[in-house]
């Protein structure tokens, strides 16, 4: 029988980490950027690509580990709508970070833009479909905002009020040598 | 591993969570600008354009009134030193172009606005697209987004006359000199009689990139090379530049030629409002051919973004905050109006 490990594989925990920071970084500049008129706004346009696009290789490569490497389980004590609540919102999380770049990318194809990189069009250009995807986009990054928020405050409460090693095992640190180790 | 906190301790560090949430919400709020002190917005300055002309679903919220056209860049290889940018070395670049009037009304009677714009984009066969929105005027009356907002507010048309009050717009031109330029040009304008016969000014400066990474600030112009004949006093017919468009290109390609001026070291490059000496070095970098016009809002500049930082490799911004305005703002009219299409289907 495998060994259940009580913490994240150190680099899905690099990964989260990292993209927690980028993705926080992505919705301040967003939701700034559209309501700048300032050189900032040119800025933050370009910095807001660049980030896009390299969110969507790293949650490509975070998938493929999520999928591969072991994770630890919930607490055994957590009750069924906790337990049905952390499943869905790390579904809608995943879901949130696959979608926003390709929204992105797409939007800018529907909407005639030149790509960064010169990197080819998703979608064709067609105005209707710019306005749909703007839109999402914009919807989007609330909701994926709102998620990150619930998602900070359960693993707080996890980490400092439920105190049941959830928070732990995502730790960006190392681990204590004894919990890195031992399987329950 | 630690046991669950229960009672007052749990209550006080549950709290805690709540703070520190509620501190990010805020400062995402404070990001968008949902909260702090009223700044101004894209948003803004496209609600006011609208205020001021009407609700025209679908339509460009600024320079409305327009056709599109297209042709051809014909680079001479004379910029080619200054600009690493394919446009200046390609034999041939397909261009799609807009002419319009300027204001947010597409009904306006054409020769009723001073303003003439003429809106391009250039595909290179590197893959680079230029896109660059120009004006008959050479300079701004304004250096700033937010003088920019307040000339939009003292042109606010007098519900009795539908004329902005010319007290209100000497006050501001008194308390903006930077005006000066603007104002001696308004001054000595003479309306030509045609699209094809205007010259159309880049305005705000760019900076060409050149092989060895060196940057060279520039305005451009199209400098017609159809002769000049003035507008005539009274005219009747309220598309009389879109006709006047299509008679011409029926009998032939028109041509202008794009002028760079380069500027010298002490130059104001991100001063829209200050005019350059008139003995700045100037180079004509090519001929731009417009063939062939579509109907009024139809056509393949319809759906285009003539965003003014819509730049190849080879050409890159000036910090002037009014080119960054521009742009920003050419975006929100872009959405709104590719939203208004999609919710109603308005469409021109």
């Amino acid at each position: 029988m495998r060994s259940v490990p009580v913490a994240f594989h150190p680099l899905a925990r690099l990964l989260h980490w990292l993209m927690a920071l980028l993705i926080l970084a992505m919705l301040f500049v967003g939701v700034s950027m559209v309501a700048d008129l300032s050189p900032r706004h040119t800025l933050l346009i370009s910095l807001h690509k660049a980030i896009g696009l390299a969110l969507l290789l790293l949650v490509l490569v975070r998938i493929l580990v999520r999928l591969t490497l072991p994770h630890p389980p919930l607490p055994s004590d957590l009750p069924a709508v906790q337990r049905l609540a952390a499943g869905a919102s790390h579904w809608l999380l995943y879901a949130l970070m696959l979608a926003m770049p390709l929204i992105g990318w797409g939007m800018l194809s529907a909407g005639g833009y030149p790509l960064p990189l010169q990197l080819p069009a998703l979608l064709p250009h067609d105005l209707h479909l710019y306005a749909l995807l703007r839109k999402a986009h914009g919807v989007l990054a609330y909701v994926l905002f709102a998620t990150v928020l619930i998602h900070l405050g359960a693993a707080l409460v996890h980490g400092l009020v439920r105190r049941d090693g959830v928070l732990r095992s995502m730790w960006p640190g190392p681990l204590g040598k004894d919990q890195a180790n031992s399987s329950n | 591993m630690s046991s669950p906190l229960h009672g007052r301790p749990r209550l006080l560090r549950l709290a805690a969570i709540g703070l520190g949430l509620g501190a990010l919400a805020a400062g995402f709020a404070y990001a968008a600008g949902w909260i702090g002190a009223e700044r101004l917005t894209p948003k803004r300055i496209i609600d006011t354009f609208e205020a001021q002309a009407g609700h025209f679903p679908g339509y460009r919220k600024n320079h409305a009134k327009g056709l599109c056209v297209s042709g051809y860049f014909q680079g001479n290889e004379q910029a080619a030193p200054l600009s690493r940018a394919r446009v200046f070395s390609q034999p041939r670049v397909p261009v799609i172009g807009r002419f319009a009037i300027g204001g947010s009304n597409p009904y306006s009677a054409d020769t009723s606005v001073p303003t003439r714009s003429l809106a391009l984009q250039l595909s290179s066969d590197d893959g680079q697209v230029w896109r660059t929105g120009m004006n008959t005027p050479p300079v701004l009356a304004v250096s700033t987004p937010d003088a920019f907002y307040q000339q939009v507010l003292a042109m606010t048309p007098d519900p009795a006359t539908g004329k902005p009050d010319p007290a209100r717009v000497q006050a501001f031109f008194a308390a903006h000199p930077e005006s000066a330029a603007f104002r001696q040009w308004a001054k000595d304008y003479k309306a030509p009689d045609s699209f094809a016969n205007s010259t159309y000014n880049s305005i705000n400066a760019f900076a060409l990139v050149d092989a060895q990474g060196n940057r060279h600030y520039v305005r451009w112009s199209l400098v017609p090379q159809t002769p000049f004949a003035a507008l005539q006093g009274q005219v009747d017919d309220r598309e009389f530049l879109q006709h006047d468009l299509h008679q011409r290109l029926s009998q032939g390609p028109l041509r202008w030629t794009l002028r760079l001026t380069l500027a010298a070291a002490g130059d104001a490059v991100d001063d829209p409002a200050q005019q350059w000496p008139a003995e700045r070095r100037s180079i004509d970098a090519g001929t731009l051919v417009i063939e062939q016009v579509d109907g009024p809002e139809q056509g393949a500049c319809r759906d285009l973004n003539f965003d003014p930082l819509i730049l190849p490799s080879g050409i890159e911004p000036s910090a002037d905050p009014i080119l960054a305005a521009r742009s920003a703002a050419y975006s929100e009219s872009f959405n709104r109006r590719s939203r208004e299409a999609t919710a109603s289907g308005a469409h021109p």
